[in-house]
């Protein structure tokens, strides 16, 4: 048994290291910002739908202005807790363009449950000469995609441990738009997001700060890699009204958008989590016994 | 290929059937009756656990291929749609997607057990070449549907591999040509990914049905490294592996599902989420990580780097030196057989070489660690140094060792306890000599 | 791998004890396989977006009476004929008994004025005609298979050629007078 939990641990231990290896990489060119505090977190997480919902609020009243979400269909929504009537007339807000008719036209038509969200340009070149030659991205999967882990072997580690999947792209959507626009930066803060490169020393890198300035046409951001976001701080207090009432911070705005960001990346989260947890409860069932048969078998052996 | 007489089946079908094919003999043989050295420990589970991976891999494999559109347009939401829209998709992609690290963690573990005890020499080594064989194919095959999702890392991993061959003199370009069938990777590419990616695996399964046979010929070795001396040193494979093997499936699959159902991207570079876009190149381009140590050492040779200069720089650009070192750190894996010189197997008997394996372990995984960082200092040094060790252990280390090394004394018998001391050398000759018959 | 019902050698003490376990063994790890192998065969199943599109909506307030139109649905066409008091009549009176196919028009078109059909004629899979203005209805006024001459009549169904069977009726439902919704 002792021999068995030593293999396990060194597969174990590769793996980890495996997924450490990759994550790193990437991760370097600006600082982690705080871990936000997520509903789907966790071994039992499900997405927080008052926050998903929110959130929803949030993308369409602000976000979708220059954003696409092309990988959700409006009927995908049910998973958030919307009637097929909320659905329905949700979707009927928004002008689809279908086509082409008997007559070769194209027209529009009142969004149905079965169309993905509305993009917001007729296509990717329209939506980087609207915004000064670069497209905004797609939503649809951002949280995954910003998924860059904590910085460090041992954060990561333990984050995976916990069940912490891609809440380290949640905490970063959450805090760029939250937290990370400042009007007045200071050295501190243009350290966050230019880290100190390999090779330089203190007093250069600072320096280097100090004489930095914004290039024209974009935004201080501390937790945007390179600090110049091109994106405009997209919140101020009361964006959107909420419907529950809840206040409209840029602090709450960013956290319950970043909430429904995340179960648009992968929707199917939850019923992962229900299925592992049966899983791995029939492998234990399934180990004890042969653990059981084993040690019988085995028992008249000397080795 | 067993000693014992085909089993009298009682059930007239399977009679009649194994009179005419005996699939049912050789089972029997093979798998029920074949002698297996009692003192294995739970490295040797490794080997079955690589054969359910992939298996695994083969069945959800063809499943997924049933959803997925190989064109530059389409394959990136084609995976999407089976994470949203296909019943179980997501659960069929993440097995797909995690199995392929299982499959290299299980076949470094299966590999590393290999060098630790000698499984490897006489008689073994076409059975170990075989299983060299399996790796490059298994690399192939990994490296290609990394490619399929058309996310950023595959779009780049891919023309950054494919790169590769232009370093081959005169022909290098048009190969690069002809393996893209255009003049970048795009959409006949994938295309051609998808069809050989769907291939591979079965000629991977060709090679391992060869892996098998030549086993089952050799049979295994095991810790002490010496033959089974008669029925005393050994036991019947079923039961008893059947039943440890099933119990090392059982906890390996705890691992699996782990990552499976509740880390299913740890693995996974979090970019390749982003749809493949030609026209941007992400700030870091990782391969998947059980490519990086050999990233590593293709990264290690740049002009300047003494060892470059002194065995290339004449002769060869560093591009080329670094390809031919990453192709060459695999085929000095194949001749390890006849680069170890000792005749004792195991690295049990073995006080300096077992040293020198754990160093070489510790060594490829700070290549692996390295490989993932970005090509600057002083990250270059140490590829640069561990490269230079990869190879050093291969064609200094090991050789030397076999010859200066005064193993410790052999047992005389797996089943028997230790040999007094003095007559080790001796019978370390005899065994290695002439396997016996058990 | 999992089939350890072969006990072992030593056939002492504890045989019972032994049997069970390995039992218990195999019929444990065969459940966990089969089920497995549910969601690798349900995955051939229609996925969500799939099912998202097997039933539809369609606008019947530009049909006017004595036209029809043809929709796409589930990869087929339907037919959908808004007919005259004279198409009704003709399909009403027609006694099923004669028929290849028995049926009532009253079982076919519960609102009479509607005729909704799935376009695919019954004996190898050809699109009728009969549709769209100026197509000809065959003899019975109807639609007509040019692929091996079946004639339908004003409700749909075969009166004469190699067809064995009616057009079939979709299941479908009325959501407003001229809202229908098809599967």
């Amino acid at each position: 048994m002792r021999k068995l939990g030593l293999s396990i641990a060194t597969a174990a231990l590769v793996a980890f290291g495996a997924g450490q290896a990759s994550q790193e990489a990437a991760a370097a060119s600006a600082a982690h910002p705080p871990q936000g505090d997520f509903g789907f977190t966790g071994f039992f997480g499900k997405f927080d739908r008052d926050a998903a919902q929110r959130g929803l609020q949030v993308y369409v009243g602000v976000c979708a202005s220059c954003h696409g979400l092309d990988l959700i269909r409006y009927r995908e929504l049910s998973g958030l807790g919307y009637s097929e009537e909320q659905i329905k007339a949700f979707a009927a807000q928004f002008e689809v363009t279908d086509g082409p008719n008997e007559d070769g036209d194209m027209f529009t038509r009142p969004g149905e449950p079965k169309d993905r969200f509305v993009n917001p340009y007729r296509n990717v070149q329209e939506a980087a000469a609207i915004n000064g030659g670069k497209a905004p991205p797609d939503l649809s999967l951002i949280v995954k995609a910003r998924a860059h882990g904590l910085g460090s072997i041992g954060a990561n580690f333990l984050d995976m441990l916990q069940g912490g999947e891609f809440a380290t792209g949640a905490s970063y959507v959450s805090a760029l738009l939250g937290t990370g626009y400042v009007e007045e930066p200071t050295l501190d803060d243009k350290k966050l997001c230019k880290p100190q490169p390999a090779g330089k020393s203190q007093e250069d890198w600072e320096a280097e700060l100090n004489a930095w300035s914004l290039p024209p046409g974009t935004y201080f951001n501390k937790w945007f890699p390179g600090c110049a976001i091109g994106m405009p701080n997209p919140l101020y207090d009361d964006a959107v009204e909420y419907t529950d009432g809840t206040a409209a911070t840029p602090e709450q705005m960013g956290q319950d958008v970043a909430e429904f960001l995340a179960w648009a990346s992968e929707p199917s989260m939850e019923a992962r989590k229900e299925t592992g947890i049966a899983v791995l409860l029939f492998l234990a069932v399934f180990t004890g016994i042969m653990i059981a048969v084993k040690r019988q078998t085995w028992a008249n052996v000397k080795h | 290929m067993s000693d014992h007489p085909a089993p009298n089946f009682k059930n007239p079908v399977i009679r009649w059937v194994d009179s005419r094919l005996p699939v049912f003999s050789y089972v029997h043989a093979e798998y029920g009756v074949f002698p297996m050295p009692k003192n294995l420990n739970y490295f040797w589970n490794f080997g079955a656990l690589a054969m359910v991976v992939l298996v695994t891999m083969i069945v959800t494999g063809i499943i997924l291929a049933m959803q997925y559109t190989p064109h530059v347009d389409h394959a990136f939401v084609s995976v999407e749609r089976m994470m949203r829209d296909v019943n179980s998709g997501w659960l069929l992609r993440y097995i797909h997607m995690n199995g392929a690290s299982m499959f290299f963690i299980v076949v470094y573990i299966h590999i590393f057990r290999g060098m630790y005890y000698g499984s490897y020499k006489a008689p073994r080594e076409l059975l170990w070449i075989l299983g060299v064989i399996i790796l490059v194919l298994m690399m192939g095959t990994a490296f290609m549907g990394y490619v399929l999702p058309w996310g950023q890392m595959s779009f780049w991993g891919a023309t950054v591999i494919t790169n590769l061959f232009s370093a081959i003199p005169l022909v290098g370009d048009y190969i690069v040509t002809l393996l893209w069938g255009g003049f970048s990777v795009d959409n006949p590419t994938l295309n051609r990914f998808f069809a050989l990616h769907y291939l591979l695996p079965f000629v991977i399964v060709g090679v391992v049905a060869l892996h098998v046979v030549a086993l089952h010929v050799t049979k295994s070795n095991n810790p002490d490294g010496i033959e089974p001396r008669g029925p005393q040193d050994t036991v019947p494979f079923h039961p008893y592996f059947t039943a440890k093997d099933t119990l090392g499936l059982a906890v390996f699959l705890m691992v699996f599902a782990f990552f499976v159902f509740f880390a299913p991207n740890y693995m996974g570079h979090p970019d390749n989420y982003i749809e493949a876009d030609p026209l941007v190149t992400p700030a870091h381009i990782v391969p998947e990580w059980y490519f990086l140590p050999f990233y590593a050492i293709l990264r290690s040779f740049v002009d300047g780097w003494w060892v470059h200069e002194i065995f290339f720089g004449w002769w060869a650009t560093a591009k080329l030196a670094g390809v031919l070192a990453m192709f060459g750190s695999l085929i000095i894996l194949a001749l390890l057989p006849w680069l170890d010189t000792s005749k004792v197997r195991s690295c049990r008997y073995r006080p300096i070489y077992k040293w020198a394996t754990i160093l070489f372990l510790i060594n490829f995984i700070v290549l692996g660690w390295v490989g993932g960082k970005p090509a600057e200092e002083p990250y270059v040094t140490i590829a640069q140094g561990t490269t230079m060790y990869y190879f050093f252990h291969f064609l200094i280390l090991t050789p030397l060792i076999g010859w200066i090394e005064r193993p410790k004394p052999l047992p005389a018998s797996i089943s028997e306890p230790v040999l007094k001391a003095g007559g080790g050398a001796q019978i370390a000759g005899a065994t290695a000599a002439k396997m016996e018959k058990a | 791998m999992a089939e350890a019902t072969q006990s072992g050698h030593d056939a002492d003490e504890g045989t019972g004890r032994r049997d069970f376990l390995n039992y218990l063994a195999v019929g444990v790890g065969a459940v966990g396989a089969g089920v497995f192998a549910w969601p690798v065969i349900n995955s051939m199943n229609p996925s969500k977006d799939v099912l998202a599109l097997a039933s539809i909506e369609v606008d019947l307030s530009q049909v006017d009476v004595g036209s029809a139109i043809k929709v796409f649905w589930r990869g087929k066409p339907v037919f959908i004929r808004h007919r005259t008091e004279a198409e009704i009549s003709e399909a009403a009176e027609v006694d099923p008994q004669d028929l290849i196919d028995p049926q009532s028009d009253a079982e076919r078109a519960a609102r009479p004025e509607w005729l909704i059909l799935v376009g695919v004629c019954t004996h190898l899979g050809c699109i009728p005609t009969g549709t769209a203005e100026g197509e000809t209805k065959g003899e019975f006024g109807g639609w007509f298979c040019p692929c091996h001459g079946s004639h339908y009549d004003t409700s749909g169904r075969i009166r004469k050629g190699p067809a064995p069977a009616n057009l079939p009726v979709p299941e479908h439902e009325f959501l407003t007078d001229t809202t229908v919704r098809i599967g």
